[in-house]
């Protein structure tokens, strides 16, 4: 894999957030909720982000498109460092690198005209005239499953599942080449979320996306993504693609998240993976391994030494030291 | 709201009726509440009689009559005359038009300079945010009934005509009333601004221009709207108050307050009602009314009012 291809390259990123208490407001922690991540996403990937709530998952998306500002590392964009760029280059760039958001009741303006929230941002970047929008709008609004006549409505007139529709519009007219997709389909309910996943593959074949697919649902990871990343506590503990990741799962927290995947099959038994308790404070991590609280194998190794994130092979990435 | 959607307005002129939604829906709930409606038919009323009722009358609301003096309602004067032989009922329309463009007018100011001010602090942030909002800390700490009786004897002191001293009033009264306003509005931006849609704005790209004034300000206008009509009413009371003690719009032109002034003694206080009662019904009614209206908006217009 060479880096001229990446488009994108997350590089040891890390956000802290700091937590002040006191009189005087003094920051005595921080909340490590990225620590230390790397992704890579070629043109046209997929690239899955899995991890339960806490993991910081959404953060490592909103650092990307700094949403939210990082602590360290360095987010390269067709090899332009996102952080070097001032206000107004930012948003220049902004068009190519796009985020969907999780909830699409709040993530609408509800005085906004459905047909004016895809629209304008191509105004506002010069991408269109006046004139021509409508056109675009209607195009999009098709793409995306929805119609023409929906564009003069507001969103509060829109179900949940087309609201995320005018969502996955409103990305898409920009025509980016990359869509950070956090949890785009876990406010929708599951004959939409099919829906939804089918219009983002249907859009990749067409447009040749790239997306950052964060979600904490591996079937529907399963279905969309090339490559899957899995991360605990702020830290990934396992890279790789898919189809390695489903069938030889190396780190005993992913062997964990997929035994708990539902399976159609009712007489099929296999071994479920149940993990105690729930995931320990950011603010707090755990020494050593950060999972070994939970891990149902841990050793003394665990508790002590942090493991490397190491090349298990055919680049399948994962921090254990028991694997 | 038309104007704020530019891409529909390119190639379908008409639309159809569902569209406005927001603003229809909150009107139609609006004329259900029949106090409301009242409180905003007598305001209606009010404006009426005062900006059209004085061209019927045959008597001038400023010519002396001294054969006429002091006259109890009657066939000819409806209201009675005055001191200077003056028909109250003309006197009392004429002063409601200062009273009610007084009022109109500083709230106009008043909201549009705490918007502007608001708008930036909590848009921008920062040392600017610092700047508007100790100004208006600074202001808030001055009791204003005593700052407007001062500037009110400054301008008496400085002879200020009394034409310019209607539109000097307008002017303090806005003064005092936008940092509250002011705070108001920079509150609700703070609280938007960390909304996710202005988030997805951030994403998009949009410039500064179009995240204030078509996503930002939209969503603070009913607050707008309900803050706006109480607070003329204020200004009516305080012009009025102002006035009555002679130091807002001077005599001879007649507002509510310095009419009430002029009756400001006991004989006239107990002998002749009908100099003061005209006027302080007039202050009465309509800063009631203009209340029940805005009290009717507010629950229409916040959504987080069930209903």
């Amino acid at each position: 894999m060479s880096i001229a291809e990446d488009l994108l390259e997350v590089n040891h990123l890390k956000k802290y957030f700091p937590i002040k208490s006191g009189l005087l407001n003094r920051t005595t922690g921080y909340v490590k909720a990225v620590d230390d991540i790397s992704i890579q996403i070629r043109v046209g990937e997929t690239f899955g982000l899995v991890g339960e709530s806490g993991s910081g998952k959404s953060t490592v998306g909103r650092s990307i498109v700094r949403l939210i500002e990082k602590t360290e590392g360095e987010v390269k964009f067709k090899g332009i460092n996102v952080y070097d760029l001032g206000p107004e280059e930012l948003r220049k760039l902004r068009p190519q690198m796009q985020l969907i958001f999780q909830d699409p009741y709040s993530s609408l303006n509800p005085r906004v005209r459905v047909g004016d929230a895809i629209g304008e941002a191509l105004l506002d970047h010069g991408l269109a005239t006046r004139g021509e929008i409508r056109d675009h709008v209607e195009e999009v609004l098709r793409s995306c499953g929805l119609s023409s006549y929906h564009i003069d409505r507001f969103p509060h007139e829109f179900s949940g599942g087309q609201r995320q529709r005018i969502g996955i519009a409103r990305a898409l007219i920009l025509n980016p080449d990359l869509i950070i997709a956090d949890e785009p389909v876990s406010a929708l309910d599951v004959s939409i979320q099919a829906q939804i996943i089918n219009l983002f593959r249907n859009l990749q074949e067409t447009r040749g996306l790239a997306y950052l697919f964060i979600s904490h649902d591996l079937s529907v990871v399963e279905h969309l993504c090339n490559r899957i990343g899995v991360m605990y506590l702020g830290s990934m503990v396992e890279t790789s693609s898919r189809d390695e990741l489903f069938q030889n799962p190396l780190h005993p927290y992913t062997k964990a998240l997929l035994s708990a995947v539902p399976i159609p099959i009712p007489k099929l038994k296999r071994e479920r993976i149940v993990l105690k308790g729930d995931i320990p404070s950011p603010a707090n991590p755990p020494l050593g391994c950060k999972f070994h609280t939970r891990c149902p194998f841990a050793i003394g190794r665990c508790k002590e030494e942090v493991p490397e994130f190491r090349d298990a092979g055919g680049n399948h990435f994962v921090a254990c030291h028991l694997a | 709201m038309s104007s704020m959607s530019e891409i529909s307005t390119g190639k379908v002129p008409k639309r159809t009726p569902l569209k406005s939604s927001i603003w229809k829906q909150s009107m139609h709930r609006l004329f259900k509440d029949k106090l409301a409606v009242t409180g905003l038919i007598v305001v209606i009323i009010m404006f009426i009689a005062c900006f059209i009722g004085p061209i019927f009358s045959p008597y001038s609301a400023n010519k002396i009559h001294m054969n006429i003096m002091n006259h109890p309602p009657n066939m000819r004067h409806w209201l009675g005359t005055d001191g200077l032989g003056r028909d109250v009922l003309t006197r009392v329309l004429q002063a409601g038009r200062i009273s009610l463009t007084v009022g109109l007018a500083s709230m106009i100011l008043s909201v549009f300079i705490g918007t502007l001010l608001g708008a930036i602090a909590g848009y921008f942030r920062g040392i600017i945010d610092q700047i508007i909002m100790r100004a208006a800390d600074l202001l808030l700490t001055i009791p204003s009934l005593p700052l407007l009786f001062i500037f009110g004897a400054l301008l008496s002191e400085w002879k200020v005509p009394t034409d310019y001293r209607m539109y000097i009033v307008m002017v303090m009264l806005s003064l005092i009333g936008w940092p509250s306003l002011a705070r108001m509005v920079r509150g609700q931006m703070l609280s938007l601004r960390e909304r996710e849609f202005m988030q997805a704005a951030t994403v998009l790209g949009l410039s500064s221009r179009r995240k204030l004034f078509h996503h930002l300000l939209p969503n603070i206008v009913p607050l707008l709207i309900v803050i706006a009509t109480l607070n003329i009413g204020g200004s009516i009371l305080t012009e009025s108050v102002l006035s009555f003690f002679g130091l807002g719009v001077m005599p001879p032109t007649a507002t509510w307050g310095n009419m009430i002034d002029a009756a400001n003694n006991m004989l006239d206080f107990q002998n002749r009602p009908w100099l003061w009662i005209p006027p302080g019904f007039s202050i009465f009614v309509t800063v009631i009314a203009i209340n029940i209206f805005g009290d009717g908006l507010r629950d229409v217009l916040d959504p987080k009012k069930k209903r």
